[in-house]
């Protein structure tokens, strides 16, 4: 069944405004079968919206949209019994206990009462859910929540599963062991489409979509990613970040210079050659500084370098 | 159309309701507390109307015919007035519907001319009413003068047992006491079926955009029409529940004649419901909040029902425009068929107009729910 490489999902110049806002700008990028993609964006990037196109949902202004072989944009319809859809919010029937849930939906999607009671047996107790099967949906803690949303978006075994924000106010347990179950479902051949705008979460996915403004800043695989980053990484841990950046922001080699934590992040042309440099330059004011050096870019690092341009080989 | 997930749809529902008390609520306990609220509330009697009295003679002749009025249960004499004047003033302060002016020569053209003239100054802004105490205050003078003229004969030596040679007798038919309630209880029933229909669709609807399951649900690949139809029928059951228990109000608590046949009212009562239901999913696609949704429905359907319907206002007395309106309001079709079963007792035959244009109400509204309900968040 499963083609690796093959695209599942393909997506080409898609537009779609609210008013004036454009939440999505031009997007194309293309999800491969099997692989784990993750749509990555800060707060009103536009992941949602293309989550619920994706699912046939909302309708684009244009573009082509192509889903498990479907042209959603002509027959939204015609995706809906291959896919899965789950929304940001939480989207189950609050008075019906887990059980109804699962049977509520397993029946909308024809599911069969032994595929449903074999599927939901292995996921409540993959999900540790086993012991709550009557518990009502609105009285399970988030984690739950979250997991019983996925196991009613697996009941009928689809092929693609679109998740957005999945791990949203989740436990850092539970979200433990919903990752647990969503490398269980790519072994299983099944496609997953992630947005999220958790960067270290983003880390465990084979593929990512970097989303600012609507638009596709880079795709490529994590590490790939990182190798296309134009100069490196400086991390400068200062009691006083902001007077650091203001000071360092202009000084040569540097490309750009962000407040992350209780630092700054500086992307430099050549790391050797501009620490030195940026040490001196430091110690001849009253900036204190605990830590400088040199380390490796992380996702968070190649949002804001591609925010700034600094990503090569970019897709215009 | 997949009956599997409509029903699974309908289960749903029923859940819902049993689970939720509020729903429990407005389905029992509103229709029972609005037929109790408007029953005792709206009153349409014309019985006791406030009566101002301003008699410019002050003789034996005048205070009998006054005492008249006072003795008739058609009438309450609120005041006695001294001046043209305080009787207008009470006119417009609304003290009296009615103010009755004997002139000072009553007596003496009784006995002069034998006829004569008394002044009736009537509150017209209700003009249902204004029309009542006028019918009424004209039986009281007619049998006031055929006293009168039975006294002057026997006067004259005739014989006293001759009795009134003709009398006017009105009888309204139908609803013989015009018993204020027996009107009334119809009426309120059309408001509280239109409302309760339409608030039952339009929170379920409006309450799933609110709350995000629309947006799962329609992720699924239910159909439009099987969301509409599986809403519908534990709703109808409802609606229908309903009308059992304001029909059973309006017999037992009431006493309103229910003179027609159950299957009758059950059949005009479902396509009825068909149609405030149906609005009800109008209103919630439309708004998509429970606040929103209540607003409208409460507004769309109050309003109309109470004012447009026929049940507190006459349409035969309606300006041409609002008349012409009152034919998109379907509730006037419902008051019209619910007045002829209850207080009639007619037979579908009688009422197939009505009950035609009723049902052709529910099939274009159920057209729009399917062409209104989209499986789209935008
Ligand atoms: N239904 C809508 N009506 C109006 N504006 C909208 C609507 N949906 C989204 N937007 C706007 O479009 C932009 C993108 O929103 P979207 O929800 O897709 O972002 P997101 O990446 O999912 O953000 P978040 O992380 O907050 O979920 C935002 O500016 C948002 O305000
Ligand atoms: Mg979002």
């Amino acid at each position: 069944m499963s083609h690796p490489g093959e695209s599942i999902v393909a997506v080409r110049g898609l537009r779609r405004s609210f008013g004036s806002t454009k939440a999505v700008d031009g997007l194309s990028f293309d999800v491969s079968r099997g692989e784990i993609f993750g749509l990555v964006g800060p707060d009103g990037a536009g992941k949602t919206t293309v989550m619920r196109i994706l699912a046939g949902v909302l309708t684009a202004d244009s573009g082509s949209v192509e889903v498990a072989g479907c042209d959603v944009r002509r027959y939204p319809e015609s995706v809906k019994s291959h896919i899965s859809y789950m929304p940001q919010r939480f989207g189950l029937y609050e008075n019906l206990s887990i059980d109804e849930n699962i049977a509520f939906y397993a029946g909308l999607f024809g599911v069969s009462r032994r595929q449903r009671e074999e599927v939901a047996a292995r996921l409540l107790a993959l999900t540790g859910l086993s012991r709550f099967r009557s518990r009502l949906a609105g009285k399970l803690s988030g984690g739950m929540k979250q997991k019983l949303a996925l196991i009613c978006a697996l009941i009928h075994e689809p092929q693609l599963v679109l998740l957005d924000e999945p791990t949203t106010g989740v436990d850092p347990i539970s979200r433990g062991e919903l990752w647990h179950l969503l490398y269980e479902l790519q072994a299983q051949a099944v496609t997953l489409l992630i947005a999220t705008a958790y960067l270290e979460e983003a880390e465990r996915c084979n593929e990512l979509a970097l989303i600012h403004q609507g638009r596709l800043l880079a795709c490529d695989k994590p590490e790939h990613l990182k190798r296309r980053m134009a100069g490196e990484v400086l991390r400068l841990v200062t009691p006083d970040p902001r007077s650091a950046r203001d000071y360092l922001a202009a000084a040569e080699g540097v490309r750009n210079c962000v407040l992350i934590g209780d630092g700054i992040r500086l992307v430099v042309d050549n790391a050797e050659l501009r620490m030195p440099e940026l040490r001196s330059l430091m110690l001849q004011t009253e900036l204190r500084f605990s830590s400088f050096e040199q380390v490796s870019p992380t996702i968070e690092d190649l949002f804001v370098a591609g925010a700034a341009g600094l990503l090569q080989g970019a897709p215009q | 159309m997949n009956a599997r997930r409509t029903l699974l749809v309908a289960r749903k529902e029923v859940t819902h309701v049993l689970r939720d008390p509020r729903s429990l609520f407005l389905v029992l306990l509103m229709p029972l507390a609005q037929m109790m609220f408007l029953g005792y509330g709206v009153n349409l009697d014309a019985k006791h109307i406030p009566l101002c009295i301003f008699d410019r003679e002050g003789s034996q002749a005048s205070r009998t015919l006054l005492s008249w009025f006072g003795a008739s249960e058609y009438f309450s004499v609120v005041n006695v007035l001294r001046t043209y004047d305080e009787s207008v003033a009470a006119l417009d302060a609304g003290r009296c519907r009615m103010a009755l002016v004997i002139p000072a020569d009553f007596s003496r053209e009784v006995n002069d001319k034998g006829k004569t003239s008394v002044q009736a100054l009537v509150d017209a802004t209700d003009d249902n009413h204004a029309n009542l105490a006028i019918v009424y205050a004209r039986a009281v003078l007619a049998t006031y003068s055929e006293k009168l003229r039975l006294d002057y004969l026997g006067r004259r030596g005739f014989a006293h047992q001759l009795g009134p040679i003709l009398t006017v007798e009105t009888r309204t038919w139908f609803n013989e006491e015009l018993e204020n309630r027996n009107l009334v209880v119809p009426g309120v029933m059309v408001i509280v079926m239109a409302m309760v229909g339409a608030l039952l669709t339009s929170l379920t609807i409006a309450r799933e955009w609110e709350v995000g399951t629309m947006e799962q649900l329609i992720s699924t690949p239910i159909k439009p029409m099987e969301i509409a139809l599986g809403k519908l029928i534990p709703y109808f059951a409802i609606g229908l529940l309903d009308t059992a228990l304001c029909a059973e109000i309006g017999v037992y608590w009431f006493n309103v004649p229910m003179r027609g046949s159950i299957v009758t009212l059950t059949l005009a009562s479902s396509l009825f419901l068909v149609v405030a239901l149906g609005s009800g999913f109008l209103y919630s696609a439309v708004t998509k909040s429970q606040f929103g949704a209540t607003l409208v429905a409460l507004l769309m359907t109050y309003m109309p029902s109470l004012l447009l319907s026929g049940f507190a206002f006459p349409i035969s007395q309606m300006p041409f425009a609002v008349r012409f309106v009152t034919y998109f309001v379907p509730a006037r079709y419902y008051v019209t068929i619910l007045k002829g079963i209850f207080l009639k007792g007619v037979g579908l035959k009688s009422l197939a107009v009505p009950t035609l244009v009723l049902g052709l109400y529910a099939i274009v509204v159920m057209v729009q729910v399917t062409a209104i309900l989209r499986k789209t968040v935008d």
